[in-house]
C-alpha cells in the first residue's frame, strides 16, 4: 500500500497544485476521458483545489454508462431465459434497461451472477455443460483482451455452451466525435492510462495534431491526475498540442503486444451506438467471423430489440462534456441512484453518480467546503 | 461551474423512492443500506407499529418490572459457513451479543434457531454448534433455548441460524442514535473492513497476497470498559452490513446532526485497502463484525479512548471525526488532499466495478 500512498502524498499534491495555479493564466477546459478518473477527481476533491481558470469536463469513458439501451435490453432478455447463467461485472446489475434491471431479473428467478473475470464465466460453462453461460462483454480497450481470451479459451476447450454479449467500445473514435461536435468546448485531454497501457499511444498524435489539443496520458491516483493537469495546462499556456505520457510506469508507446494480438484475433472493428451519444463510426468491436458461434446476440436471436431513451435524461450531454450533471433538471430529483434515468447516474464510474454521491451537502456554503491551501496538510 | 446548492433542492434527495419501484425482493433489501431501511420503514414498521420498534435501534430497550432489558434478534446466512477468523456459529453468537452491547447492556441469555437443509453433513452442524458454544463462553452468555427446522434439499443454503438475546442495561445508561450531539467525538474501535474482505476472498476465490481474517468478536466487555469511564456514552453501533458508512448515516439521520470524518486517520488495514482498490470497493462500506463506532461527549473522548485502547478489542481505537451541527443527516469526509465529499447511505450491497 505504501506504493499507492506515495500517489496520495498531500505535500507533493500541494506542490503540483501550486504549479498549476502559477501556470494557468487563461481559462482552460480539459476533459478527463475515463470515468475512473472522474471518480478519483470527485472522490479526492481535486476539482475543488484547482484554480478557477481550469475546468474539468467529464468525458464518455464510463463503459457502463455508454452501453446502449438496446444491448441492456438484450441482456435482460437473455438473462430471463430458462437454462441460462448470465454473468456480468457487478456494476452492470443496476443499470436500467427499458423497464427493469438485472437485479430485478435475478429477483424474479433469473440466474444472474456477478463475476470478477470472463474466465470465471468460462469456468462456470465448463462445470455446467447442460446450461448456456453468457458473459456480458462490455467496456473499452481495457476489458477487451480478457474477453477475447475467454472466447479463445472456449474454442480451445471445445466449449459450445459459452457465449459473449459484446458491446465493446474504443476511445480514439470517441475523442474524434467529441472534437468534431460543433459545440465542443474541450481544449485538452487527460487520456485514460489503462486504455493506453493496452493500446499504446500510436493513435493519439494524429488526434492531437488534427484538433490542436494536448493529450496527456494520465493515471488514476490523485498525484497522477494532478500531474496530467499540470502538463496539459503547461502545453496550453505555451500554445503546444502534443501527446505526453504522464503514466510512464504503466504505459509504453507500443502498448501491450500480447493483448493487442488477442484482440486482433478475436474481434473486428465495427460501428457502435453509444448510450446518450449516438452512433460513432468504427468505434467498437464485435466478434470476428471465425468466432461468430460465440456471439450471444445471434445465439439467442435478440438482435432485433430496439428501444428509446427517456426524453428527460441528458446523460448524452454529460457524456459529451456539454453540461455538468448538476445542470440537468432531473439530477437529484427524478434521477437518483435509486431511480436512475440514465446510466451515468447508476454506474459507479458515471459522472452523475460521482456528483450525487460525493457532492451533495446542504449545510456548508460552497465556499466553506472548498479547502483552503492551509487545510491541505491534514492533522493526523 | 454551477454549485449544487444553486441548482437543486438537496432536501428532496432524502425522500425515499416508493417501494413499488422494486416489486420483488432483491439482494439489496438485505444489504443494510437504503433498500433495507425502506423495507423496515415501509413494510415492517407500519405492520407492527409501536414506539419501541420505531426507535430502529440494534436492540430494543424494554422496561420489565424494575429491570431495563435489552432484547435483540438476528438471522445469519453467511456463505461459506467457515471462513478465516470464524464461522457462521461465531457470527450468530457475537452478532446478537454485540447488538445487545450497543444499547450498553450486559448480554445474559441467547436463543438459537437452526434452519437446516436436507443433505447437510451432521459434522458441519456439529462444528457450527461447537463454535457457538465456545463463542457464548467467551462472551459470557448462556444459550438457554433453541429450535430446529429442516427444509428440503435446494430450499436453503446449508445452514441458517437465528439467535435472539436478552441482557440488562445498567442504571443511568441511555445509548441510542438519537442522542448524538454536535461536539461529540466519533471513535471507531479498530481497523475496518476485515470481515467483509475475508468473506469475499473465500467466497469468490480471490487471493489478495495475504490471508485476511474476519474480525468477529464479542464487544460487550469493551462496552463495559467504556461505560466504567463515563455512563454518558451517547451512541454505540456495530458497523456490520453497509459498513461504517451505513452506521454513521443512520446515526446522522436519527439525531438530525452531521458527521464529519477525517479520511486520513480512518484505520483501514493495507490488505483491506489493497483488496478494495483491486475490486473498486470503498472500505467505508465494507462489513465488520467485531468493531463498534461510538459517539461520546468531546470532553470525555480522551479518557474513553484510553480505556478502549487498554482493552484487547479496542487496541486499535481511533478518533476519526466529530459530530457537527452543519449538514444535518449527512456524513461528510475531508479527503487526504483537502477536498470534501459526502459519504452516502449505500443503496444495497456494493458492487465490484468493471475496471
Amino acid at each position: 500500500m505504501k506504493y499507492i500512498d506515495e500517489f496520495n502524498d498531500p505535500d507533493l499534491a500541494r506542490r503540483l497544485l501550486d504549479e498549476i495555479h502559477a501556470t494557468a493564466t487563461h481559462p482552460w477546459a480539459l476533459m478527463e476521458v475515463c470515468g475512473g478518473q472522474t471518480h478519483s477527481i470527485i472522490r479526492h476533491g481535486i476539482d475543488q483545489l484547482l484554480p478557477e481558470q481550469v475546468e474539468l469536463i467529464h468525458g464518455p469513458g464510463c463503459p457502463v454508462c455508454v452501453t446502449p439501451l438496446d444491448v441492456i435490453d438484450q441482456a435482460l432478455e437473455i438473462a430471463s431465459r430458462q437454462g441460462v447463467i448470465f454473468c456480468s461485472f457487478g456494476d452492470m446489475l443496476r443499470v436500467p434497461g427499458s423497464d427493469r434491471d438485472l437485479f430485478r431479473v435475478k429477483g424474479e428467478g433469473g440466474d444472474v451472477r456477478v463475476v470478477y473475470s470472463p474466465l470465471d464465466a468460462l469456468e462456470l460453462a465448463r462445470r455446467n455443460p447442460d446450461r448456456e453461460v453468457v458473459f456480458f462483454a462490455i467496456g473499452f480497450e481495457t476489458t477487451a483482451p480478457a474477453n477475447a481470451m475467454a472466447v479463445h479459451q472456449a474454442r480451445r476447450l471445445g466449449l459450445t455452451n459459452f457465449s459473449l454479449l459484446v458491446s465493446h467500445v474504443r476511445v480514439p473514435p470517441a475523442i474524434e466525435a467529441i472534437m468534431t461536435s460543433p459545440v465542443c468546448r474541450v481544449q485538452g485531454f487527460l487520456a485514460a492510462g489503462h486504455v493506453c497501457s493496452v493500446m499504446g499511444t500510436a493513435e493519439y498524435p494524429q488526434l492531437a495534431e488534427r484538433f490542436g489539443v494536448p493529450l496527456v496520458v494520465t493515471g488514476f491516483e490523485p498525484l497522477d491526475i494532478l500531474e496530467g493537469i499540470r502538463r496539459a495546462v503547461r502545453q496550453l499556456e505555451r500554445g503546444e498540442h502534443r501527446v505526453e505520457n504522464a503514466y510512464a510506469r504503466a504505459v509504453r508507446e507500443a502498448g501491450n503486444p500480447a493483448a493487442l494480438r488477442m484482440i486482433e484475433e478475436v474481434f473486428e472493428v465495427t460501428d457502435r451506438n453509444w448510450r446518450g451519444i449516438g452512433r460513432i463510426p468504427l468505434s467498437g468491436w464485435r466478434l470476428a467471423k471465425a468466432f461468430r458461434a460465440y456471439d450471444a446476440e445471434h445465439r439467442f436471436d435478440v438482435g432485433g430489440i430496439r428501444t428509446e431513451e427517456p426524453a428527460e435524461c441528458r446523460s448524452g450531454e454529460v457524456l459529451q462534456g456539454l453540461i455538468k450533471p448538476t445542470e440537468c433538471a432531473a439530477f437529484g430529483t427524478t434521477c437518483t441512484p435509486r431511480t436512475p434515468l440514465g446510466a451515468t447516474m447508476v454506474s459507479s464510474e458515471g459522472a452523475c453518480a460521482a456528483y450525487y454521491l460525493y457532492r451533495r451537502m446542504n449545510g456548508p456554503t460552497p465556499q466553506a467546503t472548498r479547502a483552503t491551501r492551509e487545510e491541505m496538510n491534514p492533522v493526523a | 461551474m454551477p454549485e449544487l446548492a444553486d441548482t437543486i433542492d438537496p432536501a428532496r434527495w432524502t425522500c425515499p423512492a416508493p417501494l413499488r419501484d422494486q416489486p420483488v425482493v432483491v439482494m439489496g433489501h438485505g444489504g443494510g443500506g437504503a433498500l433495507s431501511a425502506e423495507l423496515m420503514e415501509q413494510v415492517f414498521a407500519p405492520a407492527y407499529g409501536n414506539a419501541t420498534l420505531a426507535a430502529l435501534t440494534d436492540s430494543a430497550v424494554l422496561q420489565l418490572g424494575g429491570a431495563r432489558l435489552a432484547f435483540s434478534t438476528d438471522s445469519y446466512v453467511v456463505r461459506p459457513l467457515f471462513f478465516p477468523g470464524g464461522s457462521l456459529g461465531d457470527l450468530a453468537v457475537n452478532g446478537t451479543v454485540n447488538d445487545l452491547a450497543m444499547s450498553g447492556a450486559r448480554p445474559a441469555y441467547l436463543s438459537a434457531a437452526f434452519v437446516l437443509e436436507e443433505g447437510v453433513e451432521l459434522t458441519v452442524v456439529e462444528r457450527i454448534a461447537r463454535a457457538m458454544g465456545a463463542a457464548a463462553e467467551t462472551a459470557g452468555v448462556t444459550i438457554a433455548t433453541g429450535d430446529t427446522k429442516v427444509v428440503e434439499s435446494g430450499h436453503g443454503d446449508g445452514v441458517y441460524v437465528t439467535t435472539a438475546g436478552v441482557g440488562l442495561v445498567p442504571d443511568g445508561v441511555d445509548i441510542r442514535p438519537q442522542r448524538a450531539r454536535p461536539g461529540d467525538a466519533v471513535i471507531v474501535s479498530g481497523p475496518i473492513g476485515l470481515h467483509g474482505v475475508a468473506i469475499m476472498s473465500v467466497r469468490e476465490g480471490l487471493e489478495f497476497g495475504v490471508e485476511i481474517a474476519s474480525d468477529t468478536a464479542p464487544l460487550a466487555d469493551l462496552v463495559a470498559a467504556m461505560l466504567s469511564v463515563t455512563p454518558d456514552i451517547h451512541v454505540l453501533r456495530d458497523p456490520t452490513r453497509g459498513g461504517l458508512a451505513a452506521s454513521l448515516n443512520e446515526i446522522a439521520r436519527a439525531s438530525g446532526t452531521g458527521v464529519r470524518l477525517n479520511e486520513r486517520v480512518i484505520p483501514v488495514p493495507d490488505a483491506v485497502a489493497n483488496a478494495c482498490g483491486f475490486l473498486g470497493l470503498d472500505p467505508l462500506y465494507v462489513a465488520n463484525e467485531g468493531r463498534l463506532v461510538a459517539f461520546v461527549p468531546g470532553s470525555a473522548a480522551d479518557e474513553v479512548l484510553a480505556a478502549m485502547r487498554a482493552h484487547p478489542q479496542g487496541a486499535g481505537a481511533t478518533l476519526i471525526g466529530e459530530c457537527v451541527a452543519e449538514h444535518p443527516g449527512m456524513v461528510v469526509v475531508s479527503t487526504g488532499l483537502g477536498g470534501t465529499r459526502v459519504v452516502d447511505l449505500p443503496l444495497g450491497e456494493q458492487l465490484p466495478r468493471i475496471c
